[in-house]
């Protein structure tokens, strides 16, 4: 029942595009005024089919209705409740399904909001966007339709990867496609202003309100990704540059851009046409995001089943909207006018401009790490594996200028600023952050000579920015968001320069002794949980004047058959004790991992300061004055 | 006109971004995220568990084709569950090395007589060692060994199942 319904409202949701397609596209080339009434009731219409249809999944699977096809592969009765849930969009076909859901919504958000915007630059955007949800629909009707029937009806499903039954990986990627979603909001729209030729400083705060919200959305959606990296998979750390996590990292670094150069276009009217790259990059970045995940072309413990086809279409799909969008870019170009502006070395818009150039850089080193290794293999065959030191070595030189730039290009005036007279004050910050920098950098053994100036300058930008609150015109957003991101640089600075770990067999009852610390296994329960065995260990780690018990967990699930380690970590405001074992085969022998990480919680607590500020953005509406 | 040869440059490139990440769609993905392509070191000898005649491990792999090696164990009771697919292989005349992990070679041959022998030929491996060379972690493990390269194509940690068995016939008969 729920499959038909699911299947039906679809079929109804790609009439609906293919109308407002045409409809949209005729209307663009008259000069009417206002905006026919239909948009809005069909709009509202194809989105109330997009729902039905995903809740008819969610519907599906909270039943266990194992005659779908899609709920037999990723679901079980035993599953609890929350699961069965979020396992609607756990897998390929549902995810899609919350794409397309996300996509439609948004262009209907989008049509209650610009009531005041130029009705073709509305019509275009429509256009555009439902070009998009088009292909989406037609890819998901063609190769991915999550409401494919199964005859006979199985009496029990496959189960959902018990590694993804997590609380962080659940909500992890609706909010990370509200991001990516977000961004074909940004891309229509931007594609629509080069047409009608509105861009300008009044498009630049229509817009800039999506942007922002795409990029809360996005930098959430990447740090409980990075959360659930953390807890669940085990392995101790927080980033792993996996090619999937990239994925979604190269378009926030576009989406930060241009974050900062929409600003300049509506504070200064210029960059207009580098706005409208950033706009068109962004969400290209965001499709690919989806094709090197779906197509499977990537090996990366993340990748789904893969089906070629899927990913010829997706391909094909993404190549005709980047053909399009560079055909319209370079037809429409004259349209742009450049009433010469002269931009000054000493601007605010230079500093923005080198914040874009950086972001520009840390985006090829990450796009080049990923796409390379493809490339590579089809030209000549040949398989490497590009890790960490890559993107370390090539990422961590440059945050010194970066750093540099970050603690004074935020407080530079428009249009042409001065040098003052020599401010003292940041001389006696910078001196602080020497005298703390000596401080911590006495306490390790491990640091090199880069990570003087590394550590010297991330205190020197905590301080500036902490500073700022007090005294800088800037918004108060854009304090809260600096701030979070020079804290996350510290702390990630600092928790890479003390991490230390031991590894090691260990029997019921040994002791290891590890950086005046002694981990002790006590003893190991084994119990028979729900869906799943569990072997539960106890560990004890005495510090020298205190001790606390850590219990890490191996959990083997039967439905499929998993293994999975369940780290126990031990979180403070300081440092994180994170233990994890696995069984050996042998002799009653279990690996035991235990690493000291300190300050990681102020990795999660500064990401959220980053969002929370751009969150604080989009609901003051009075931020207009700086 | 220098507009049209930004155009023209900015097509090219899209276009051969386009074929290479086609092409990429088709190459077959053989391997797991672990690091595989590290070669055997052949050099190595070992001790058979039926003859305990000490061989070369080269002398075991057929140089002009794929080969089976199953990490096993007589107290392993995963083994034990995977022996009935092994048999089917065997019956399907696909050879399998096998390596007998931490035993005792009384043990070993006590569950090959119990259950059949799936092996072409078993070597022994008191201490571990040989299976480490292998990039093992425990047990079951099984590799498919190109006899050409000695480069590992597949590795399964795990018991097999009868899951496998298409995958496995594919890699065996792509190397050959």
């Amino acid at each position: 029942m729920s499959n038909y319904l699911g299947n039906y409202s679809l079929y109804f949701a790609l009439i609906a595009s293919v109308y407002l397609i045409f409809k949209s596209y005729l209307d663009a080339n008259s000069q009417n005024k206002y905006l026919d009434k239909s948009f809005i009731l069909i709009t509202s219409i194809q989105t109330i089919m997009i729902t039905l249809s995903f809740f008819s999944l969610v519907a599906a699977f909270v039943i266990s209705d194992f005659s779908n096809e899609t709920v037999f592969n990723n679901s079980h009765t035993l599953k609890p409740l929350f699961y069965k849930v979020s396992g609607t969009w756990g897998n390929h076909e549902g995810s899609l399904l919350l794409w397309l859901l996300v996509l439609s919504i948004f262009l209907f958000i989008f049509l209650l909001n610009s009531r005041s915007q130029d009705t073709k630059y509305k019509l275009l955007t429509i256009l555009f966007q439902q070009i998009i949800i088009s292909g989406f629909l037609v890819f998901i009707l063609l190769t991915s339709n999550p409401f494919k029937t199964l005859y006979p009806i199985p009496s029990e499903g496959l189960g959902l990867n018990p590694i993804l039954q997590d609380p962080a990986l659940a909500i992890h990627p609706p909010i990370l496609y509200l991001g990516y979603v977000g961004t074909s909001i940004i891309f229509s729209a931007s594609l629509a202003s080069m047409i009608s030729g509105n861009i300008g400083d009044k498009w630049a705060r229509h817009i800039k309100k999506w942007v922002l919200v795409s990029w809360v959305f996005l930098t959430i959606g990447i740090l409980l990704g990075s959360i659930w990296a953390y807890y669940e998979l085990g392995w101790g750390g927080f980033w792993f540059w996996d090619p999937v996590e990239n994925v979604s990292l190269m378009p926030w670094f576009c989406l930060t851009a241009l974050l900062h150069t929409v600003i300049v276009l509506q504070k200064r009217n210029s960059f207009k046409e580098w706005t409208i790259i950033l706009s068109i990059t962004t969400f290209s970045l965001s499709m690919s995001g989806t094709f090197l995940v779906r197509s499977g072309i990537l090996n990366s413990i993340h990748t789904f089943a893969n089906d070629p086809s899927r990913g010829l279409f997706i391909l094909s799909f993404l190549f005709i909207l980047i053909l399009m969008s560079i055909l319209i870019f370079f037809f429409n170009q004259n349209k742009i006018s450049n009433a010469g502006k002269e931009n000054f070395i000493l601007s605010k818009e230079t500093a923005i401009l080198v914040n874009n150039w950086f972001m520009m850089f840390f985006l090829s080193v990450v796009l080049v790490g990923t796409i390379y290794p493809i490339f590579l293999e089809v030209l000549n065959g040949s398989k490497i594996s590009v890790g960490p030191p890559f993107y370390h070595n090539l990422l961590i030189p440059f945050l010194i200028p970066f750093l540099i730039f970050m603690s004074f290009g935020p407080s530079l005036k428009w249009i042409k600023d001065k040098i003052k007279k020599f401010n003292y004050n940041i001389l006696i910050i910078f001196f602080i952050s020497l005298l703390i920098s000596y401080v911590i950098l006495t306490k390790t053994e491990n640091s090199f000579l880069l990570s003087i100036p590394l550590i010297v300058l991330s205190i020197y930008l905590l301080l500036v920015t902490i500073k700022d609150f007090f005294v800088s015109r800037s918004s108060i957003s854009q304090k809260i968001s600096h701030f979070g991101f020079s804290l996350l640089i510290t702390s990630i600075l600092l928790n890479g320069l003390f991490s230390n770990e031991f590894n090691s067999n260990m029997k019921v009852g040994d002791e290891r002794i590890f950086n005046e610390k002694v981990v002790k296994l006590k003893e190991v329960n084994v119990t028979d949980v729900d869906n799943y065995k569990s072997l539960k260990a106890s560990f004890e780690v005495t510090n020298k004047n205190s001790s606390f018990a850590l219990h890490p967990e191996v959990r083997i699930y039967q439905q499929p058959l998993t293994i999975t380690s369940e780290a126990d970590i031990k979180t403070t405001l300081f440092s994180d004790n994170f233990l994890v074992f696995n069984i050996l085969k042998d002799d009653g022998y279990y690996n035991v991992r235990y690493q000291y990480k300190p300050l990681m919680i102020w990795i999660w607590i500064s990401t959220i300061f980053i969002g929370f500020g751009g969150l604080l953005s989009v609901i003051r509406k009075n931020e207009q004055k700086y | 006109m220098s507009k049209n040869i930004k155009f023209l440059g900015l097509l090219l490139t899209l276009i051969i971004i386009f074929i290479i990440l086609l092409k990429g769609l088709n190459v077959p993905k053989d391997y797991s995220n672990e690091k595989l392509n590290s070669k055997i070191d052949f050099s190595l000898n070992a001790k058979k568990l039926f003859s305990d005649e000490i061989i070369n491990i080269s002398d075991l792999f057929d140089k002009n084709s794929a080969s089976i090696v199953n990490i096993w164990a007589s107290w392993c009771a995963p083994c034990r569950e995977e022996h009935q697919f092994l048999m089917k292989l065997k019956d399907m005349n696909i050879n399998i090395i096998g390596i007998n992990y931490k035993d005792s070679p009384k043990n070993a041959k006590n569950f090959l007589s119990l259950l059949g022998n799936p092996y072409s030929e078993v070597i022994t491996d008191n201490d571990g060692t040989k299976s480490i060379e292998f990039g093992a972690i425990g047990v079951p493990e099984t590799f498919i060994i190109s006899g050409k390269t000695n480069e590992i194509i597949k590795k399964y940690i795990g018991p097999l199942t009868s899951d496998n068995l298409i995958e496995i016939k594919n890699l065996l008969k792509k190397n050959a």
